[in-house]
């Protein structure tokens, strides 16, 4: 093999172990930094070794034991050196017993716990959030500083730095490497999907750049997602959160149109959507419900989203169901917007008087003065109601309001054809 | 990125020799590690190609001819799609996966699926077409 072939090698191995390595040495050093640290010195070993001796048979055993082997010298050293000062001796009592144990049966270990403990460490709640992405990225998701940077367009040397304070900050909080006691599971876990949805949306509907969408942060999500699913299966959220991205994701390829503009939900040629994913989306649905457990706001935004993947036409959309996930919704989470999707909803279901009424009621909300949704919703109800002039109105506000080209150029586009009214805006 | 991960059948699979249950085992085992990472989106074992049928295409003559075939090497014995970061994470991932076919050689093709980005500069003009005929449809019929 030639040295460029390993190395794409050692990349590949790394995306897939690293994780796991990592959340295993940060269970016996008690601190994720310095296992990061010893990760990287075994990929570095491997790098300077692997294209002489070649590919070991199992590389993430060799890549185990190799940091193994780095972590025992160091909590040595640490522990002499400790003793020679005297202080923090009890804390090391506990260290050196982690350094003697039988460190090699625990590489046969299934690592689900550790890898766990790994998300709840980098979603920890005393980390910013900014901060909070790139540490997860990075040790959950095996990218590198430069990757994260190219992801979200921002310098390489501030997403070190981000991720430098934010293994520090971990270290000087004396962040447990553990999972949340039961009275904390809630928020933490609120706290680890926020982050992962995070991700996705900033893929989905990247708030930089010329692109509209990046597909790596949404398959990072996605993956990540996943794995949370597997290891917390009795989760509804966690399961309601990978279906409301799958369910997303599968349109990907149907909402921008040929020349780049955004094509809604209810105008999307629905055999471009990703089936695969939508199945995937509507199982994860399935074991949300399964849990027996009451459904959360991630939860209820899936259900939505499968309300549309469920119907083969738009004309087939259930939206008296979608109504009623709307009046959940607005339950758990009120909020102007999510009332503003519910009279839409609310619109096609059950025609746009009734749904121009509960428009009207929201035309005083502060939080949805400059918001361009709310008069393209009011418009779009108008011209239904065939009172033409008002809706131009509207339309033209909402293209003054919004700050994305291409949305104002729809509907600039809607404003000049008012009467060839659309089906309802519906957020996708 | 996506692929697909094909095993290609062996006279075992097709003579409908079913798998050990060693290798039952061990398969998923295996399976358990991709959806654990996050990887599996799908896959499935195929029928031999005797309980298959082909559609030749000629024109406008839709012929159909039953299995068994040939060139079993060929033949497609059973599937994954997977989501990966590249084609040297999906390559060692196979590397990974219990040897399907033990006892013989065999073969597993990974094939990369073609993302939206994927479609270059040629099909854009078409689909542009097509999406302007089928925008011409809608309001005309409203």
């Amino acid at each position: 093999m030639t040295t460029s072939a390993v190395g794409r090698t050692i990349d590949a191995v790394w995306r897939i172990e690293s994780a796991r390595l990592i959340a295993g040495l940060a269970r016996v050093v008690r601190d994720v930094g310095l296992a990061e640290d010893l990760a990287q010195e075994a990929l570095v070993a491997a790098l300077e070794q692997w294209p002489e001796s070649g590919v070991p048979e199992n590389p993430g055993a060799w890549l185990m034991a190799t940091a193994r082997h780095r972590a025992i010298d160091r909590l040595r050293r640490a522990e002499v050196h400790d003793r020679k000062v005297g202080e923090l001796g009890r804390e090391l009592e506990i260290r050196g017993a982690a350094a003697s144990r039988d460190l090699e049966a625990e590489v046969d270990d299934p690592f689900d716990d550790d890898l766990l403990r790994l998300i709840f460490t980098t979603c920890h709640p005393v980390l910013s959030t900014d901060a909070r992405v790139a540490l997860t990225l990075r040790l959950l998701g095996g990218l590198t500083t430069k990757e994260i940077a190219r992801a979200y367009l921002i310098p390489e040397a501030t997403v070190a730095q981000r991720i430098v304070r934010a293994k520090r900050t971990l270290s000087a909080a004396r962040v447990p490497f553990d999972v949340p006691a039961r009275d904390e599971l809630a928020d933490r876990l609120a706290s680890v999907l926020e982050v992962i949805y995070l991700i996705f949306n900033e893929g989905y509907a990247a708030s930089a750049g010329d692109a509209w969408m990046r597909p790596e942060l949404i398959e990072e999500a996605q993956r990540l997602g996943r794995i949370l699913a597997e290891l917390l299966p009795g989760e509804p959220e966690v399961h309601g959160l990978v279906a409301l991205m799958e369910l997303h994701a599968s349109r990907s390829r149907a909402r921008t149109g040929p020349g780049g503009e955004a094509v809604l939900l209810l105008d999307q040629d629905r055999s471009r959507w990703d089936w695969t994913l939508v199945g995937r989306g509507l199982l994860a649905l399935e074991r949300a419900y399964e849990t027996g457990r009451a459904p959360g706001p991630y939860t209820i935004q899936a259900a939505i989203s499968a309300c549309h993947a469920r119907a083969r036409q738009p004309d087939d959309t259930d939206w008296e169901s979608i109504v009623a996930l709307y009046d959940a919704l607005v339950q758990l989470m009120p909020s102007p917007v999510v009332e503003l999707n519910r009279a839409v909803a609310v619109g096609m279901a059950f025609g746009p008087e009734d749904a121009l009424e509960l428009v009207e009621a929201l035309r005083d909300e502060p939080a949805l003065r400059d918001y361009h949704l709310l008069p393209a919703v009011r418009g779009d109800l108008l011209a239904k109601l065939g009172r033409s002039e008002e809706a131009r109105a509207e339309f033209e506000r909402a293209a003054s309001l919004t700050q994305n080209d291409r949305e104002r150029a729809v509907l600039l586009g809607r404003s000049a054809a008012t009467l060839a009214a659309r089906d309802g805006i519906v957020p996708d | 990125m996506k692929v697909m991960v094909i095993v290609k059948a062996t006279e075992q699979s097709e003579a409908g020799e079913m798998p050990s249950e060693k290798l039952l085992s061990e398969m998923l085992a295996f399976n358990e590690e991709l959806v654990k990472s996050g990887v599996m989106l799908a896959g499935d074992g195929l029928h031999p190609s005797s309980k298959g049928v082909r559609v030749a295409f000629s024109g406008s003559d839709r012929k159909v001819i039953n299995g068994p075939f040939a060139e079993t090497k060929e033949l497609i014995a059973g599937y994954w799609v997977w989501q990966v970061k590249s084609m040297d994470e999906a390559i060692e991932w196979v590397k990974r996966i219990p040897n399907p076919m033990p006892g013989t050689e065999s073969v597993i093709e990974v094939r990369p699926i073609f993302e939206t980005e994927d479609f270059g500069e040629e099909l854009t003009p078409e689909l542009r077409e097509k999406e302007q005929r089928l925008r011409a449809q809608v309001e005309s019929s409203q």
